[in-house]
């Protein structure tokens, strides 16, 4: 079982922390132990996962899009239904709970996009606790609508202004509140990443979506699917699919920003183009100079925008348990516009990546095959960003 | 002179050992040159040298803003380490870095702890290593006769403290308050009794840092500690000085008055 006793996948994962948080590490780890074995705490989570987040979501068919694209038959994993509309709710329900177990009553996290920070926020309204997101001071302009929705969720928005003013600033900032109130704080870290045991507690959290999927497909289909795509920033959706089907014949596939194209230097493709290093407490790979600074990174999709990729995604690259690849910045919004009309569905640019690969690969594949994508968000939020796009082009 | 040698000719000396913080290439290497021979000849016992990264997330605003400053310019670790072979056959006082770990993993562990030997380097303050992760290292620090010097915190258990302390080598670094780098007004309330406690586990010199910020903190300090580092309080004086001349009068200044606090009083 993974990670080992010292938090670790292979020779990834660890806790790479200030010495200050180390003992709370070691208390989190134990309350989450505890609350695994705790029925009553499973039973609270799933409550919650139905009745509030609106679990299971479906697994649906994309007749039109399979006929689209003439091969494979495709279907849509729609975490874009859940509350809030993304599968961010599964992770911090779970983790709200926990830290209202552990007694805590000030809950931080950090947020790109804001759809961690607009989960974390409603978990905290849901459950009546205290809430502090911190979010890089350009992506406060980028989503304004996501700030203003955490806002009135109750939560405090604080924009980052350090470094380049982006996710991995808000992580530093939300760590460095951390240190400093650690007796009454609970850092509720969005993604498989940080120091042990946060990428194994969010993967378990998020593991619900691809036990879903399994079940699901199974009664569907009566079997198994040949290829599961999800994308991967930090890499939570996708570590939520495939997780349950890890020692199963299906191949998993990760898909990465590849922004302006990886031999543009523009991109976030940690496991494709990155090397490894140590970043926000955990060995993983990153995009990094030889000097060992964070390079800057560059996605359309906001969630995507990260130098850093879940220890457990580094260790799947090397032994070959999943498969990362790329999708850029035209490919994804191509994807976005295809799934809109042809299926009615607006996807979230992250998750546009994943149907991207799928147009790449799908019409190479028999009929006889199942694609499953983990359609991890829905695209209301970055309509805005679509919308300049569209503008743009129209004006040239 | 090792850092062991420098506490035990303090205590001869009824004194405690100052350890002043800079940032290396702040604002450019040349001023850090300046600078290193302006705190030796001042009154610093052992120099505390920032590796600037880009994500430093146990410092506060100041060290922050040096780090971005050193690396606008495009600093390297390689060019740290010739700076201190460039200046160590004029310089006696110990250097220890202080860095994050993944620009020393980058580096190469075993090439690391070679070249900083190789170039005069005494030993150092890894704020993202804790003891866990830090065998490898140790092994090749070790084998180069580098200190580590690890970090105790208000949150620390005793019983980890102890822990740390025998991993530990030049002096344990006991951080003042639960939180990040960065000047402070006034000492925490229950600083004093941690060192203390700190005191009764082990025999190795204590170091205290974060928030010290003026000669008076140092005097509070004195009684209960070997060595006391001040970071943020000098890297201000370095982000407001106009030129070299300036900055090095006034680090200058600053550095001989907490020299003279360090005096153990009878």
């Amino acid at each position: 079982m993974l990670p080992d006793k010292r938090g670790r996948f292979g020779i990834y994962g660890g806790k790479y922390v200030p010495e200050t948080l180390m003992p709370l590490l070691a208390e989190l780890e134990e309350a989450y132990k505890e609350a695994k074995r705790d029925k009553a705490f499973k039973e609270e989570f799933h409550y919650y996962l139905r009745q509030y987040a609106g679990r299971p979501t479906p697994l649906y068919f994309a007749e039109r899009l399979t006929k689209h694209l003439g091969g494979a038959k495709i279907y849509l994993k729609r975490e874009d239904l859940t509350h809030t509309g993304a599968h961010k709710i599964n992770n911090t329900i779970g983790q709200a709970l926990l830290a209202k177990r552990m007694g805590k009553k000030r809950i931080i996290a950090e947020t790109g996009a804001g759809q961690h920070g607009v989960a974390t926020a409603t978990a905290c309204a849901l459950l009546g606790l205290e809430c502090v997101v911190y979010m890089g001071e350009e992506d406060t302009k980028r989503q304004e609508m996501n700030v203003f929705r955490m806002k009135l969720l109750g939560a405090e928005v604080i924009p980052v202004k350090q470094g380049s003013c982006t996710l991995k600033d808000a992580i530093n900032e939300a760590i460095r509140d951390w240190v400093t109130n650690v007796c009454t704080t609970y850092y509720l870290i969005g993604s498989v990443v940080g120091p042990h045991p946060y990428p194994m507690m969010v993967r378990d959290f998020q593991s619900i979506i691809g036990q879903e999927a399994k079940k699901q497909l199974m009664q569907a289909e009566g079997r198994l699917p040949d290829y599961i795509i999800a994308c991967v920033g930090g890499g939570s959706n996708a570590m939520g699919i495939f997780y349950p089907f890890r020692n199963d014949k299906v191949k998993l596939i990760g898909v990465e920003a590849a922004g302006l194209g990886l031999d543009k230097g523009n991109h976030s493709a940690t496991l494709c183009a990155g090397s490894i290093g140590i970043l926000h407490g955990a060995m993983s790979y990153l995009l990094q100079t030889p000097d060992g600074q964070i390079q800057p990174t560059h996605s359309i999709a906001p969630g995507l925008d990260y130098p850093g990729v879940g220890p457990e995604h580094s260790y799947y690259k090397d032994k070959k348990i999943a498969f990362y690849t790329s999708i850029t910045d035209d490919e994804a919004l191509e994807a976005f516009h295809l799934l809109s009309k042809v299926e009615g569905i607006i996807p979230a640019l992250e998750s546009a990546h994943a149907v991207a690969y799928a147009m790449k690969l799908a019409p190479k594949l028999s009929k006889e095959e199942i694609v499953v994508i983990n359609l991890s968000g829905r695209g209301d939020k970055d309509l805005g960003i679509v919308f300049e796009r569209v503008k743009k082009e129209q004006g040239e | 002179m090792t850092i062991t040698q420098i506490f035990k000719k303090a205590q001869r000396q009824g004194r405690r050992v100052l350890i002043p913080f800079i940032t290396a290439g702040d604002p450019d290497l040349e001023t850090t040159k300046r600078l290193i021979f302006t705190i030796a000849q001042n009154g610093g016992d052992i120099l505390e040298l920032g590796v600037p990264f880009s994500d430093p997330l146990a410092d506060g605003p100041t060290i922050q803003a040096a780090s971005q400053r050193a690396l606008k310019n495009g600093l390297t670790l390689k060019e740290i380490l010739d700076l201190v072979k460039d200046i160590r056959a004029e310089i006696n006082m110990p250097i220890v870095l202080m860095g994050y770990y993944n620009p020393f993993f980058q580096y190469g562990l075993e090439r690391l702890a070679q070249d900083a030997a190789k170039a005069g380097v005494n030993g150092f303050i890894i704020p993202d290593l804790p003891i866990e992760e830090a065998e490898e290292w140790l092994k090749h620090s070790r084998k180069h006769k580098l200190d580590t010097i690890f970090l105790v915190t208000p949150t620390t258990p005793l019983s980890r403290a102890k822990k740390i302390t025998q991993k530990s080598s030049g002096f344990i670094y006991y951080v003042s308050v639960t939180g990040v780098t960065g000047a402070r007004k006034e000492l925490p309330k229950d600083l004093i009794a941690n060192l203390k406690q700190l005191k009764q586990i082990t025999r190795k010199p204590i170091g205290v840092g974060f928030g010290i910020s003026s000669p008076e903190h140092v005097q509070r300090l004195v009684p209960y500690a070997d060595g006391i580092v001040v970071g943020s309080a000098i890297v201000r004086i370095i982000e407001k000085g106009q030129n070299p001349d300036e900055i090095c009068a006034k680090v200058g200044k600053f550095i001989q008055d907490l020299a003279q606090a360090t005096k153990i009083k009878n």
